[in-house]
């Protein structure tokens, strides 16, 4: 048995874990607690399976695209577990994950579809898929009307109200990353970022927010 | 602290205050270094230290998400350097300590998760703890257990702090900080007003040693009679880096050189008098006789020889780590750890998150 678990914080905290015949699961709908919920979810996904984070064969993280600080989350804990077990670990695009899920969803496609995740200023992160869930072309981040006039299947279907015809999952689920990793593409372990960081404004060197003191002014 | 501890195979071992002390791996990960640290009791078996400083200097100052970009990149790699570095079994440890806060939440959290996997993994206690009491224990690896009741003075370019510290694992007081600009700070703009590079401490340490510190007189923040009523040990440099530029801006408007050395000289001279003064100035307040300083200014010459200078004639001890380990790294994480395990406190709860404003007077979350 090779037991894979799956790690995607590209949207909420998700986990999933495989051992080629049974697949467990867990999310928890918080796009904002990944540093606190992760660690946590991941242990009761094992204990449920009755492992210890040991036996890991090896090791799967969605690189998103999805928002920087969520998404670093559930890499880092991928790499620390994988170099603490001398396991491999493989990155994959959370966008595969999603075009996978519908895929092997009870509706499938019956031709090309768009996979999508909330990439918030209005914007989504999106890719091409074929019917069977190939993906053509690299993921993008553009506004919803920039998208191919294709039905839009997860989470970022949900994000705009009308104009776009949403199919199959709308929730990311890291089981099936743990269940299909071979069957999905290597992206590499490092984030799908696709925005530079350029264009922010530094903060002062070692900046820690003050404590408000005094009724005087806040550093940024 | 959560009332629902969620530590899954967590075994929190009683028995550690042995000869050498409580084994404890430290990451840091507040600002632009990735650090992690082994230490067993006082003694440092590794600090392994990765920086992304220079990723920032275009932009003259931390960008957080570029640091936090460099901390995903290099936090592995720090952690298997350490690891080997320390060749110590890691069955063997006593706890994992990390930075809880303060610092930059996007850089925190990479710290944060890679310490909750091993922390997990290894079926090890966690302890999430505060950066700047970090700054103040990491001198007990270089000179021994602490002396307390110590004031401390944290001086880099996010902190500009005085402390009180009763007992380092459960009685730090702030009592007094920057209003404005941290030190550091005020460094790095003077630094750049000069066209002088980034970061500022550095460089303007050296050009200051060929000026007159006493050529220009710039403004002393916070020490007239009336704001030593409210403010008797805060600080203040923003008015010093205004006083800096306009002073420099009258010289070229003028068409005067700019002398440069001795406006590093005189800046200098003016932060360093203000921090002493009122580092030394808090020590006979509280009645101690121990004065400690850290963070990455400490490393400054003139800070280092005014401060020995005004301790020693009121009377009091210095205590400065190496500069090495004054800036920030993992070992000053693991020495608050294996204090707080000393100490007997209760391993953080696996569900904790960072705290960008974490007070200095909660030294594990
Ligand atoms: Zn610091």
């Amino acid at each position: 048995m090779t037991w894979t678990l799956a790690i995607d914080t590209a949207t909420v905290v998700c986990v999933g874990l495989s051992n080629g015949n049974d697949t467990w699961r867990a999310r928890l709908d918080d796009s904002r607690a990944h540093a606190e919920q992760l660690t946590p979810l991941l242990n009761q996904v094992c204990a449920e399976a009755g492992i210890t984070l040991r036996e890991l064969d090896r090791i799967a993280v969605g690189v998103g695209p999805g928002p920087f600080t969520g998404l670093r989350v559930g890499v880092v804990t991928g790499l620390t577990l994988a170099s603490l077990g001398r396991v491999p670990v493989t990155g994959v695009s959370s966008l595969d994950v999603v075009a996978r899920q519908y895929v092997t969803s009870s509706e499938p496609p019956t031709g090309e579809f768009v996979a999508a995740l909330d990439a918030r200023r209005k914007e989504l992160y999106w890719s091409h898929h074929r019917a069977d869930g190939s993906r053509s072309g690299e993921p993008q981040v553009s506004t919803y009307d920039q998208l191919p006039d294709l039905p839009v299947t997860g989470p970022g279907a949900l994000v705009h109200p009308g104009g776009i015809t949403v199919v199959g999952p709308t929730a990311l689920d890291a089981g099936v990353l743990a269940r299909d990793l071979d069957l999905l593409p290597d992206s590499g372990t490092e984030p799908l970022y696709l925005r530079k960081p350029d264009a922010e404004v530094p903060v002062a060197r070692k900046s820690t927010v003050l404590q408000p003191r005094l009724g005087l002014r806040r550093r940024p | 602290m959560n009332d629902v501890a969620v530590m899954n195979d967590v075994a929190v071992t009683n028995d550690v205050v042995g000869s050498t002390g409580p084994l404890v791996l430290g990451i840091e990960s507040s600002c632009d270094e990735t650090g992690v640290g082994i230490v067993r009791g006082n003694t440092l078996l590794a600090n392994e230290v990765a920086s992304s400083v220079d990723q920032h200097v275009r932009f003259g100052g931390v960008v957080p998400e570029v640091a936090s970009r460099a901390h995903l990149e290099a936090m592995v790699p720090t952690l298997e350097r350490a690891c080997a570095a320390a060749d110590v079994d890691l069955s063997e440890l006593d706890g994992i300590a990390v930075t809880a806060g303060p610092g930059l939440m996007g850089a925190l959290v990479v710290g944060l998760s890679s310490a909750k996997a091993l922390a997990s993994y290894l079926g090890k206690a966690l302890y999430g703890v505060n950066h700047l009491v970090g700054h103040v224990a990491v001198d007990l690896l270089d000179h021994g257990d602490l002396p307390t009741p110590c004031v401390a003075l944290l001086v880099s370019g996010g902190h500009t702090q005085l402390l009180l510290v009763g007992d380092i694992a459960t009685d730090i007081t702030e009592i007094g900080s920057t209003i404005d600009d941290a030190a550091g700070e005020a460094y790095d703009k003077v630094a750049r007003l000069l066209d002088l590079s980034y970061p500022g401490g550095p460089i303007i340490d050296r050009l200051a040693a060929e000026g007159d510190p006493k050529a220009i007189r710039f403004p002393r923040g916070l020490t007239a009679r009336h704001d030593l009523e409210r403010h008797r040990f805060d600080f203040s440099f923003s008015g010093l880096k205004t006083a800096v530029a306009r002073w420099v801006e009258t010289e070229r408007r003028d068409g005067r050189e700019v002398p440069v050395a001795d406006v590093c000289a005189s800046f200098q001279e003016a932060v360093c008098d203000v921090l002493t003064a009122k580092t030394v100035d808090a020590a006979l307040e509280h009645g101690v006789k121990h004065v400690l300083i850290g963070g990455g200014v400490a490393a400054n010459s003139r800070l280092r020889s005014l401060l020995e200078e005004r301790t020693a004639s009121a009377g009091l001890q210095l205590r400065r780590p190496r500069p090495g380990l004054c800036t920030d790294n993992g070992a000053m994480i693991a020495a608050v750890g294996t204090q707080v395990i000393k100490a007997g406190l209760r391993p953080s709860s696996m569900d904790i998150g960072a705290n960008s404003g974490l007070p200095v007077s909660t030294v594990l979350v």
